[in-house]
């Protein structure tokens, strides 16, 4: 195969990770913008995503289109009650105490893979993809469902930043984020914003899990590397920045992609990590994070 | 009074009253006796106790579910038989989370607490590697299912055995012959990047190289690896057989990769169903393997010409003709592994037995006796077929079966012959000291 079409592969299989990345690192970012809270427990809910639409498409049964449409709606939902019930019991007791929030999101890690080991088992299941077209280039074929989720991916991103930045919801949001208790002051049920938030975050998560179910079955222990990458993702694009997120999460994805198939996937891995190093000496609020008020 | 006395101290007199007391000892004796030969019996009969080190729960975990469905029938039905020299058979489960680590403690935890008198049923070579140096320390016998080439290579411990299941230089060495002739004589290996992919990419090349076929390119893949297009375009353009071997959870992502990556070209495919044990090959994104060939240890589908001791096999662990449970058709069983614990546990019965198996204190004299076996028929204990027990190096060869996916099953198409998978024995266990 040519250099030309290597390259294009790689882009191709980078962009597609940076899809997934994107979703599941804006949720974190969005958690930690908004409540101050390092949720370690991210990548669980984005395993609990991926394990429900297994669980959602199998239940459902019929053709694979209804299943995973069934998946996408379903399983994000369950796993936002989860997150909602979870800062109601435990974020909110320990008062969002930074050092608390993260032993308490780690002791969260822990009884979501072990339920999911115990419900679930152990087995990694598929979900079968809602359509199966393969593009057949002139050097190599592609599956055009990852195609799709390049572009679902880019949609909701749109769609969190109109929310955000043009509704009531998301003023709302920003004015917590910008500051808690002038938000107070000014009438805003910050404990109800933060719960929303907390459950928004850990949604975005799963329907990243529920999109890339179809191409790497659900798993109990698959929570682990998107985890890391979307701290790598939100250190470097900045906490709280939608903007800084897509780049960053662009950046590590594409890189890795095309780091990991033309030297090695140690290589890429090795790369991000130096670069959230770098970016935590020279530019600790990130690329485009605003500097600490 | 005094008489009282003396009666109560059973004094030398011979009195009416004594006689009685003795008529009562004796009786007592006697309703004593049976009791003290059920004790004695329990000495004899106490159960044999066999340490499982199971893989319940890690990537292993679906071998680990099937291994010990077939341990249970086997033992069942030595049990019903008479267990081993008369006492049965206990099997203690110790789950190892596949992990390493984890394996050398269950050894110790067999051989200190639950006072086991062997270990066995491993599968993983790391795990297998990680645990040898335990038993070769506590002096347990641990009798693995792994097929790595780890025991026959003289890397363990005189205590590791493998008498169950042919190792994978002897696997690969009896298929090369058949890849060259029928598959391709340009070869390209994709295989996890730790001990058991080693095992293929240092003995499959030379054996090809013997039958007249190149590997074109090595392929190593991480095994927490979730992806797997980016490696693809290392596949060289020349290569007429893509040689795969995975393991884990990402192996139907790396078939539906391959699919979309070659679409209906592409190398033929020869594989080892290591990368689909417990896996319905009829899954969806599984088509693109349609036609192509498998190595089995045992085929997973039953097949025209199983003979009675197969039938009844498969009967008893409780698998259908699919290979799959027979509780459950969705429930696929690892098929290609899982007799060895079935023949395993004979082999171990077979040398108790020979050995007169008592306790703990025996445990060097049953490794001497494994040892001495050298070939073991066909039968009920050994459905997979007959085998050459190697006593130096501690390693079983058997017959080994190539199987094409055609219709939604797999069909033996070759059966090598034992001779095929001999090579030259690198090590002698029994050289070293107990």
């Amino acid at each position: 195969m040519g250099f030309g079409p290597h390259l294009l592969l790689a882009v191709l299989e980078g962009l597609v990770t940076s899809a997934v990345l994107a979703l599941t690192a804006l949720g974190l970012s969005l958690v930690f913008g908004v409540m101050r809270v390092v949720n370690v427990a991210h990548g669980e809910l984005f395993m609990l995503g991926a394990v429900l639409a297994w669980a959602v498409a199998t239940a459902v049964g019929g053709s694979p289109a209804l299943g995973f449409v069934a998946a996408l709606v379903v399983a994000p939902l369950i796993v936002g009650a989860v997150a909602a019930l979870a800062e109601r019991l435990v974020l909110r007791r320990v008062d969002y105490d930074p050092e608390a929030t993260i032993v308490a999101t780690i002791g969260l890690l822990y009884i979501l893979q072990q339920l999911a080991l115990t419900f679930y088992g152990a087995d990694a299941r598929p979900v079968p993809p809602p359509f199966n077209i393969r593009l057949a280039l002139p050097w190599f074929g592609y599956s055009a469902y990852k195609l799709s989720i390049v572009a679902t991916s880019a949609v909701l991103l749109l769609l969190s930043w109109l929310v955000l930045t043009h509704t009531r919801a998301g003023l709302i949001m920003r004015a917590t984020q910008y500051d808690r208790e002038t938000a107070q002051a000014f009438g805003i049920p910050v404990g109800r914003v933060y719960a929303a938030v907390f459950a928004i975050g850990a949604m975005l998560a799963a329907i990243a899990a529920v999109l890339i179910v179809p191409i790497s079955q659900a798993h109990y222990l698959m929570g682990q590397d998107p985890l890391l990458l979307s701290f790598a993702v939100v250190i470097i694009g900045g906490l709280g920045s939608l903007r800084g997120t897509v780049v960053a999460a662009l950046l590590i994805g594409v890189s890795d992609g095309v780091i990991s198939m033309f030297f090695s996937p140690t290589l890429a891995k090795l790369i991000a990590t130096l670069a959230v190093a770098m970016v935590l000496v020279f530019r600790p609020q990130g690329l485009f994070g605003k500097a600490a008020r | 009074m005094t008489d009282r006395k003396t009666i109560s101290a059973a004094g030398p007199a011979p009195l009416t009253r004594r006689t009685a007391l003795k008529g009562m000892a004796a009786a007592g004796g006697l309703m004593a006796a049976p009791g003290f030969v059920r004790y004695a019996q329990a000495q004899s009969s106490a159960p044999i106790r066999i340490g499982f080190q199971c893989h319940r729960t890690g990537i292993g975990a679906a071998y680990g579910r099937w291994y010990e469905r077939t341990t249970a029938a086997a033992v069942k039905l030595i049990n019903e038989a008479g267990g081993i020299n008369g006492r049965p058979v206990e099997i203690v489960i110790e789950d190892d989370g596949t992990d390493a680590g984890r394996g050398a403690e269950v050894v110790a935890k067999f051989a200190n607490q639950h006072k086991t008198d062997i270990v066995y049923g491993t599968l993983f070579s790391h795990v297998v590697i990680g645990s040898a140096p335990a038993a070769g320390e506590l002096k347990i016998p641990y009798y693995v299912v792994s097929e790595g080439y780890h025991v026959a290579s003289g890397q363990l411990n005189r205590w590791c055995l493998q008498p169950g299941i042919t190792d994978v230089r002897a696997q690969v060495t009896s298929m090369a012959p058949w890849i060259a002739a029928n598959a391709g004589k340009k070869v390209t290996m994709i295989y996890p990047d730790y001990a058991f992919g080693y095992d293929h990419r240092d003995y499959l090349p030379p054996a090809l190289e013997k039958a007249g076929a190149e590997v074109v390119a090595k392929i190593a893949i991480p095994p927490t690896e979730s992806s797997f297009t980016r490696y693809f375009p290392q596949i060289p353009s020349s290569t007429e057989v893509l040689y795969h071997v995975m393991v884990g959870p990402a192996v139907l992502t790396f078939v539906k990769e391959l699919g979309e990556f070659y679409g209906s070209s592409g190398p033929k495919l020869f594989g080892f169903i290591d990368s689909l044990e417990a896996v319905d090959i009829n899954s969806p994104g599984l088509e693109y393997l349609d036609g192509s060939h498998f190595w089995e240890g045992s085929p997973r589908y039953a097949q025209a010409g199983d003979s009675d001791a197969m039938k009844a096999y498969r009967a008893a662990v409780g698998i259908d003709d699919n290979g799959a449970s027979a509780n459950d058709p969705r429930d696929i069983s690892t098929a290609g592994h899982m007799f060895g614990c079935w023949e395993t546990l004979y082999v171990i019965k077979q040398a108790m037995e020979a050995s007169g198996y008592r306790g703990p204190e025996d445990r060097a004299k049953l490794v001497e006796a494994t040892e001495a076996i050298s070939t073991i028929a066909e039968g009920p204990e050994h459905p997979q077929g007959d085998k050459v027990f190697d006593g130096k190096i501690h390693q079983v060869f058997g017959h080994q079966y190539i199987s094409k996916l055609e219709g939604g099953r797999l069909n033996v198409v070759h059966k090598t012959s034992i001779e095929d998978s001999r090579y030259e024995p690198e090590a002698d266990y029994t050289a070293q000291p107990f």
